[in-house]
Parts: structure tokens; sequence; C-alpha cells
């Protein structure tokens, strides 16, 4: 049995068939409408995430299962003191997969360990977010028809983002990427991820300013500083608005660049950007739903 | 020149790094065991100038040599039988261990779940780090002893 608890737990070649498969969904809708009849998938989350429990609700639906879960710890066992673990067995007994959020870092890796079916890690904390890093590759691969060659642009909060270091440890197995790191200093990326990138060679760069790297850019990935990430709220109101993409500065970028964001945003893109053809931040969502439905088929083994 | 008797059976650990064979003590729980333990600090050493040994007169399969290796696999473990040393053991870098050390990343699963064990893996052995299974949090030394 197959869980998926890290981007990197797929390898290329899985995730080529797993992206083929995605894009066949895409064009032939109604050919999997009943792909998953009789199937019921579990959505645990700990702590709420509209937007990617509903993603999840919509694949699964869309396949034609079932969804039962629930949307917050109050409303599950876990506020009456259930362990991660138990609860798995549990669900286990009710569904055939499980997607999981929880703010606690490993928790959807315990409840694989004692589960009897799928887990997926639908966020655990500031640890991973494979399904939004799928969500990213896909996104890339569909729109500009391949994953391998790109200067990206990963701009914002670059210290606590998940989905930030999630896509760059997929994208460094893509031969001639480049990072370009825009961010405050307080908000760097990590240091681990730096010496990984220099173990392997990989060209990178950090800048303060964004608008010095626009026209050097394949993709461009903003992400929001998010406040729960902060124990301190000052730090959060001096570094929450650094940085706005706005139409200005899309006039400094290659007319074929993308723009990608994990979503929801709140000031970081200037809504006048949301009509640039180049912006593929809701188009990212929609293939969220198909990468999630592929997933699914692929961890029920019914992908064939 | 201070003196310590020889042992007949148990084992020997030598070139502990100066100062670190109490911890060692502790790790491998020999106040537990009720058996002759010798703990000399800061003897001379060629190779380290300064070192550490412990002898301990009991079988060494009472002695967990994973955690050995994890806290110094630089140690050299003497078996000692009928006075003799019969054994040196190569200490490995587990590849896991577990309740050894605790996380200490205060959004880690275990921090809440007490019943869990806390597992580290060895993530990257030439740099000889070590990280939790479960957030993969990285050990640092100065939370070791």
């Amino acid at each position: 049995m197959r869980h998926l608890m890290n981007p990197l737990d797929f390898s290329v070649e899985e995730l080529d068939k797993l992206f083929d498969l995605a894009a066949d969904i895409e064009k032939n809708q109604s050919k999997y409408a009943h792909a998953c009849d009789g199937k019921i998938l579990a959505t645990c989350f700990y702590e709420p995430s509209t937007r990617t429990r509903l993603s999840f609700e919509s694949a699964m639906t869309r396949l034609g299962g079932r969804v039962i879960g629930f949307a917050d710890a109050n409303s599950s066992s876990a506020a009456k003191g259930e362990s991660v673990s138990d609860t798995i067995r549990v669900i286990s007994c009710y569904a055939d997969i499980c997607a999981m959020r929880h703010p606690k870092e490993g928790a959807p890796m315990v409840a694989s360990e004692k589960s009897r079916i799928p887990v997926i890690n639908a966020g655990d904390g500031g640890h991973y977010h494979p399904t939004q890093t799928l969500t990213d590759l896909l996104t890339i691969r569909n729109l500009k028809g391949h994953l391998d060659g790109f200067t990206i642009g990963l701009c914002g909060d670059l210290k606590f983002g998940r989905t930030v270091h999630s896509l760059i440890n997929a994208l460094v197995r893509y031969p001639g990427t480049k990072f370009v790191f825009i961010s405050p200093e307080e908000l760097r990326v990590p240091d681990y991820i730096i010496e990984m990138l220099k173990d392997k060679n990989i060209p990178y760069e950090e800048v303060i300013r964004l608008e010095n790297v626009m026209p050097k850019l394949d993709l461009l990935y903003m992400t929001r500083v998010q406040k729960e990430r902060f124990f301190n709220e000052e730090d959060y109101v001096r570094l929450k608005d650094f940085y706005v993409l706005d139409a200005a500065k899309m006039e400094l970028a290659d007319k074929d660049m993308l723009v990608l964001h994990p979503l929801p945003r709140v000031n970081e893109i200037s809504v006048e950007v949301d009509d640039d053809p180049r912006a593929a931040y809701f188009r990212q969502a929609q293939y969220g739903v198909y990468v999630r439905m592929a997933l699914i088929l692929t961890l029920l083994g019914l992908a064939s | 020149m201070l003196n310590v008797g020889k042992i007949e059976e148990g084992f020997v650990l030598d070139h502990i790094k100066a100062g670190k064979s109490l911890a060692i003590y502790e790790h491998l729980q020999l106040d537990k065991l009720d058996c002759t333990v010798a703990i000399i600090k800061n003897a001379r050493s060629n190779k380290l100038g300064k070192k550490d040994i412990l002898k301990v007169e009991c079988d060494i399969d009472m002695l967990d040599l994973d955690v050995l290796a994890f806290i110094d696999h630089n140690i050299t473990v003497n078996v000692i039988k009928a006075g003799e040393i019969v054994e040196k053991k190569e200490l490995v870098l587990p590849k896991q261990i577990k309740n050894v050390i605790k996380c200490h990343n205060p959004r880690c699963i275990t921090s809440i779940e007490q019943e869990l064990p806390h597992i580290f893996v060895l993530a990257d052995p030439e740099k000889e780090v070590y990280r939790c299974k479960y957030c993969e949090e990285k050990y640092r030394e100065n939370a070791k002893f």
C-alpha cells in the first residue's frame, strides 16, 4: 500500500505517469466520472483549510466517489484527546483512502504507520504540502510543456513557506533549473536548502528587490506571508506587505513568464494582474483538482 | 600514574572525548547495573591529547552499541574475557535511533502525542546529521546531553 507524505515519494518517472493521467482526466472528464464508484474518501482536517479540503472533495466527487470527514479538530474525536494513531485505525474501517491535514509536523506519517488505507498528507504544519507541489508541477508542465530548464523566481516568505521548500526540492530533480530567491532578510530561504543546492551545484541567487530580477524569470512563484507561522505579531505586521506584484512590475517581465501562487493571496498580487494572460494562479487551482483526481486513482490502484 | 585494576570479564570504552564519560555512563544506564564501573577522566592520550575511559565489568550484550555509536563512533570498544582483550568492536553510526534523544521541535507531532517514540534517522552519514523521523528537524549537538 502506498501513501503520499512528501512530494519526493514519487520518482520523476512516476510523476510523469501521474501528470499524464491528470492531463487525460482534463481532456476526458466523462471517462472518469464513475472511476471511484463505491469508494469513500475521508478528509480528516485537524485545522481549517477550505481550499485544500474542497479540492479533495471535488476530486473524489468528480470520480464518482463519496466523501466523509471533519473540517477542524474541534469537531473530531481529537477534541476528546484521541491520538492520530487511534483515529486513523477507526477511519480505516470507514473509508478507502484518507486525506489528512494537521497543524503538527509528521502527524500524517504517524497515521500512515497505523493505517490500513492509503493516507495523503494534505499539509502538516510548516513541513510538507505534497499535493500543492504536484499542483504546481502539473501547472508548469501543462502551460509550458515541460519541467526542465527554467529560471524560477520564488518571492515572499521563503523561510516558513512550505510550498516553496517542497517546490524547490521537486524542481532540483529536473535538469537546467535555476533559482532566484526574492525575500526580505528575515524570511530568507533556510540554510539547509542553500546547502543542498550547493551540494548539487545548482545555480541560485538571493535578492531583496523583485524589480531587478523580473526580466530574467521564466516563472514567478509568489507566496503569502502567513500569520499562523509567526509567534510574534509585530514581525508579521512588519513583513506582510513587503512585496506587491502589480501591473508595473509585470511590464518588466518576459511575455511568456508565468505567475503562480498557491492561494489564497492577500495583498501580494494586485487584482490588476488577474487579467494578465501570464497570471496562472486560478488555472493552478483547477489543475489542483485534476492532479488530486489522478493521485486518488493511483493510490487506490485504479489508475489503469 | 593512576592505576585502575584489570577487569576479568567486561568491556573497556577507550578514546572517549575528554569530559564525556559521565554522559555516556548515563546514556548507557550503567547506574542501573549492579557491576563494577571505573570512570577515568582526562587520561593522557597520544591520539586525542586527553581522553576519558570507562571500564565496566559486565557482559558486552548489556551494552547498546547503537547508542554508543550515536554518541561518538570514534570510541574504541575493547571486549575483555579472562582478563584479556578478545575483540575490538568497530562502531558504526546507526541508521536509526529510538528513544535515545528527544525531538525539541514544538511543531512536531511528538510534542503533543506522548506515547509516540522519538525516532531519529541518519539523514547524512558524512556530516553525521540525524533528523526526526516525523518532522525532519535536525538534531542539534547542544541538546544532546
